[in-house]
């Protein structure tokens, strides 16, 4: 069991749904956005602070399954710093991976290399498509 | 009542001998779809490789003998529920359009502002969404009877919900999360009393126990094919004929008329006046294959297997550590389904590794979304057991649990 699934559950994607990073609020966050997956339950929040097109902090809280909460605390942690211009690379190059395809742009994963092997239980990708879903919808109603 | 011999009855299931990632198959999600007899696959075959015609219609041989096929097994369903007359059952698509058909034909045009729809809090998604679109539409308020922790209903709690202004009881006749069974026949005779007219959604009921309509006295009962070794695409409506005469149809079409002029029609008599359009015939005549292989075995000696089964799964269950069960206990009143949770673990990472030790399993909020936020879950695992399940499935089950706990258990080697 734990041979087959070792690969979806890599040590990086536990250590993150079990002591997540960058969890919390912004009481002076810029941007608050919600989103779920309606067919399991699975619900993030998050809560960026963006001064001059850069996102200076950011927080995540919600509830699922590991995938989800794990992938939704490793954006987070890459996504601190990144300006809006480079977060949206970075969701690109994600999408990319999960559709076995090579990321238009060079970018750095981080931990967030570890979905990798996600891609290879179709079932499991929305999970951590959550987080970035809910990210883009965030930038979006920012830039309206 | 003769025990069932259960390896017998699963080498009549072809679908039980495959593998899942390299391991047997152990299929406990029973009460979302069953798997299907060869009778079943067999019957299809049959139909479409030999009687395939539109029914009522056309004087050619195939056409009669399609027809003659797709009623038998109306009368068989009406035998099959202790229903008085094979008018009294209509073919739908699923018990959720059984139910749909009902709300819309029977309550539209009956409801009034004010008047009450009276539901549990553990109704199924399709027993819900349908009284609350006609009480959108007809100013009919919703009410809901309690449903205990453990998913048991309390009389009380009935007489304190129901009154004259109950039009319509709609609840299941068993949980399809807690697998509790409702104390129906209690709940139909009070709600008859304030003049309220009773569905039962039987989804979960029927294909696992004896249900008689004239001992449970309800006005109508919808339930699915597929989920009683059937095929995909079949439903029943049950209701009484005095009803269906009086009610309105649900669509329209060819089939469901008498006579059509250009801006009027008259309808068909009942129950083709609810039978709009070709329906999905084959899928009929091979639940007729369903029946008769369920009534071969005897629903009281399959009601009695699985409860022994659940029995000894509940026993099993117990002996774990971290693991949440969210229906009874006892075996009192309850099917053959065990809604569940591993502590600090998400039901759908659970199916994923239980998947992978070839154990299928339910994991979400089983179309029940009020039930789950009333437990205080996102979602739970859901074992259902069919009567071709064993007790070496349960304890496949079981070590898969333990196996999941223990990964998750593990310290992941912190890296950075």
């Amino acid at each position: 069991m734990i041979d087959q699934l070792g690969d979806l559950y890599r040590d990086v994607i536990l250590e993150h749904f079990q002591r997540p990073v960058r969890k919390g609020q912004l009481a002076d966050a810029s941007i608050k956005v919600t989103g779920a997956n309606p067919l399991c339950g699975d619900e993030l929040t998050y809560h960026l602070a963006v001064q001059g097109g850069r996102i200076e902090r950011i927080r995540f809280s919600g509830t699922g399954c590991a995938i989800s909460q794990a992938a939704a605390s490793m954006l987070a942690d890459q996504l601190e710093g990144k300006t809006l211009a480079e977060a949206a690379k970075l969701i690109a190059a994600l999408k990319a991976i999960m559709q076995s395809e090579k990321p238009a742009d060079e970018v750095d994963l981080g931990d967030l290399e570890a979905l990798e092997g996600v891609r290879k239980f179709p079932v499991r990708v929305k999970c951590a498509a959550l987080s970035w879903n809910v990210i883009e919808q965030g930038m979006a109603q920012a830039g309206k | 009542m003769p025990k069932l011999d259960i390896e017998s009855i699963r080498k009549d299931f072809p679908i039980l001998s495959r593998d899942v990632r390299g391991k047997s198959l152990v299929y406990l999600d029973n009460a979302a779809t069953t798997q299907k007899p060869l009778a079943v696959i067999e019957a299809l075959q049959t139909y479409y490789s030999r009687f395939n015609a539109n029914i009522h219609r056309g004087i050619h041989t195939l056409a009669e003998e399609a027809t003659e096929a797709y009623e038998a097994v109306r009368a068989q369903v009406a035998r099959f529920i202790d229903a008085p007359s094979e008018r009294t059952i209509v073919f739908t698509r699923n018990a959720t359009e059984s139910i749909n058909l009902f709300a819309w034909a029977w309550g539209r045009s009956r409801l009034r502002p004010g008047d009450e729809i009276v539901l549990t809090e553990m109704e199924h998604h399709s027993n819900l969404v349908p009284w609350q679109l006609l009480a959108r539409s007809t100013g009919a308020v919703l009410r809901f009877i309690p449903v205990t922790d453990e998913g048991r209903i309390e009389l009380a709690a009935v007489d304190a919900v129901l009154s004259s202004r109950t039009k319509l009881v709609a609840i299941t006749l068993m949980s399809n999360v807690f697998g509790t069974v409702t104390s129906a026949k209690e709940i139909i005779e009070r709600a008859h009393r304030q003049g309220a007219v009773v569905l039962l959604d039987g989804a979960q009921a029927v294909p696992h126990m004896p249900v008689s309509v004239k001992e449970l006295g309800c006005d109508a009962l919808a339930f699915s094919a597929h989920k009683m070794f059937g095929p995909t695409g079949v439903g029943v409506l049950y209701a009484r004929a005095d009803l269906l005469e009086a009610m309105d149809p649900f669509l329209g079409g060819g089939e469901m008329i008498l006579d059509v002029q250009l801006t009027s029609a008259t309808w068909n008599e009942v129950p083709w006046k609810f039978e709009a359009g070709t329906p999905n015939i084959g899928g009929v005549v091979a639940f007729g294959a369903a029946l008769a292989y369920l009534e071969k075995l005897g629903m009281s000696a399959i009601l009695a297997a699985e409860q022994e089964l659940t029995a000894y799964a509940l026993k099993r269950f117990a002996e774990l550590e971290g693991v949440t069960l969210y229906g009874p206990r006892d075996m009192s009143n309850r099917g053959a389904v065990i809604a569940f949770n591993v502590d600090g673990l998400h039901p759908h990472d659970l199916g994923t590794f239980l998947d992978a030790e070839g154990v299928a399993i339910r994991a979400g909020h089983h179309c029940a979304k009020p039930l789950m936020r009333k437990l205080g879950v996102p979602a739970t695992a859901r074992a259902s057991f069919a009567v071709y399940n064993t007790r070496a499935e349960v304890d496949r089950l079981i070590e898969a649990i333990i196996g999941t706990q223990a990964f998750f258990k593990r310290q992941p080697e912190r890296i950075a």
